[in-house]
């Protein structure tokens, strides 16, 4: 039978390397999906994932065991994904040199590359980058990783209602953006 | 019904409105409405389509293999937490003494040595110059509010654990930069500091009076937070000269 978390966390807690191991492989690709829709960017949401879960060993003396390990950690990699994206645009402001953010990945074309292609991939791309960090934050818990607000909240460490506004604010924001892009394909 | 708000319409999407069944009916009655909601799914549709790049099985296995050998010992944070209060503060003090005697030192040498930068000298030591500033900024804001806090019960000092941990990220990123640009001292400053802050973070979140004090005393009575702010001013000082 396959251990809870919380069990497996308790363990961890102790020192038990093999414990944190078996988090590290249940949570790794979720993660990275996050880190991606949070980065842009396959490298920064490489190294999001990797230094979340160091994050997490070194703050396992911190969880409190009635939470959930899977929000905590979300917590962690939504922090580090910020730190990232905050950091990338200083240098990118110091340097001029282009923002990755939301830079496709390499490979064949697929259909939602094709879709995505040339100016309307640029101006998603555009539009996501203008949110605050709460707002990108929410929407990207929101809209890609399905959760509810209540949850959204839990792992912003805010009130529903925050976190409500703050996916409100994103919406808005991006229609706003991409309004002439939406309504030109209909 | 009054016409539906953005928010309104918003949650909606999501399924989390108060009553669905009303919303979907003023939608079928109103056409209004019914554009701009229109226009809420066309947008967070086209959002939707950005592709993610797929991983594996296998990923969770390889993420493990390369932080394995990184994991810090458990061990060597936890008995300083073990120690009584009094002692735990001392080796607190200890250890901001040891980072302001190495901050100060580095302040005072950091102008003197050139950055070994191989393809733009003065622009990667001004990158690095602003880095570190900024992050110094930040991590005093932090030890600021620590000494200044007060409160008549125990301090929950949380939110501080939170942005100290977020600067240990942080500091990783620019100790590794100073290693590559050869500034030694800046790179001896930063591993200090992420001690220092990997400290805070790993304390209880709950400070009692007693302990906020003495770490109040301790930094007034030592002037580390005006050492600090002596090294970020020749930081700032030096990168106003690479301009």
């Amino acid at each position: 039978m396959e251990l809870t978390d919380s069990a497996i966390v308790t363990k961890a807690r102790l020192g038990d390397t093999d414990a944190f191991r078996a988090l590290v492989e249940r949570h790794s690709r979720p993660l990275f999906r996050l880190a991606f829709r949070m980065t842009g960017n396959q490298q920064d949401a490489e190294d999001v994932v990797q230094e979340s879960f160091l994050r997490a060993w070194r703050q396992l003396g911190r969880f409190d065991e009635r939470a959930s390990f899977g929000t905590w950690l979300y917590r962690i990699a939504t922090n580090c994904s910020l730190d990232v994206v905050r950091s990338r645009k200083r240098r990118s402001a110091d340097s001029e040199v282009e923002d990755p953010v939301f830079a496709l990945p390499s490979g064949d074309p697929t259909p939602e590359r094709v879709a995505m292609s040339g100016e309307v991939r640029e101006r998603v791309a555009e539009a996501m980058d203008e949110l605050s960090a709460p707002e990108r934050t929410a929407f990207v818990l929101r809209h890609f990783e399905g959760m509810r607000i209540e949850d959204v909240s839990r792992v912003l460490g805010c009130q529903p209602g925050a976190a409500k506004h703050s996916v409100f604010r994103a919406v808005q924001k991006l229609r706003r953006a991409l309004e002439p892009l939406v309504s030109g394909a209909r | 019904m009054n016409h539906l708000s953005e928010e309104q319409l918003i949650l909606h999407y999501y399924g989390e409105e108060d009553d669905g069944v009303a919303a979907e009916r003023h939608l079928g009655e109103c056409e209004a409405c019914r554009a701009l909601y229109g226009s809420v799914q066309r947008t967070l549709n086209v959002v939707d389509s950005l592709p993610v790049p797929e991983r594996d099985a296998e990923y969770g296995e390889r993420v493990w293999k390369r932080i394995e050998h990184r994991l810090p010992a458990r061990r060597g944070v936890r008995w300083v937490w073990a120690l009584p209060a009094p002692w735990r503060w001392a080796a607190a003090g200890a250890a901001f003494a040891a980072l302001l005697a190495a901050a100060f030192l580095a302040g005072r040498s950091y102008p003197r040595q050139p950055a070994q930068l191989a393809a733009d000298p003065q622009a990667g030591e001004r990158i690095l110059l602003v880095a570190v500033g900024d992050y110094l900024e930040r991590s005093q804001m932090v030890l600021i509010e620590l000494a200044n806090a007060r409160a008549p019960g125990a301090l929950d000092i949380s939110s501080e654990q939170e942005r100290a941990m977020d600067l240990v990220s942080e500091n990783r990123l620019y100790r590794q930069t100073a290693g590559h640009t050869g500034d030694a001292a800046v790179a001896s400053v930063l591993d200090e500091l992420e001690r220092v802050l990997l400290d805070i973070t790993h304390a209880p979140s709950r400070l009692s009076p007693g302990e906020l004090e003495k770490l109040r005393q301790r930094l007034e009575a030592e002037g580390i937070l005006f050492k600090i702010r002596v090294l970020g001013s020749n930081v700032r000082n030096q990168e106003g000269q690479t301009l």
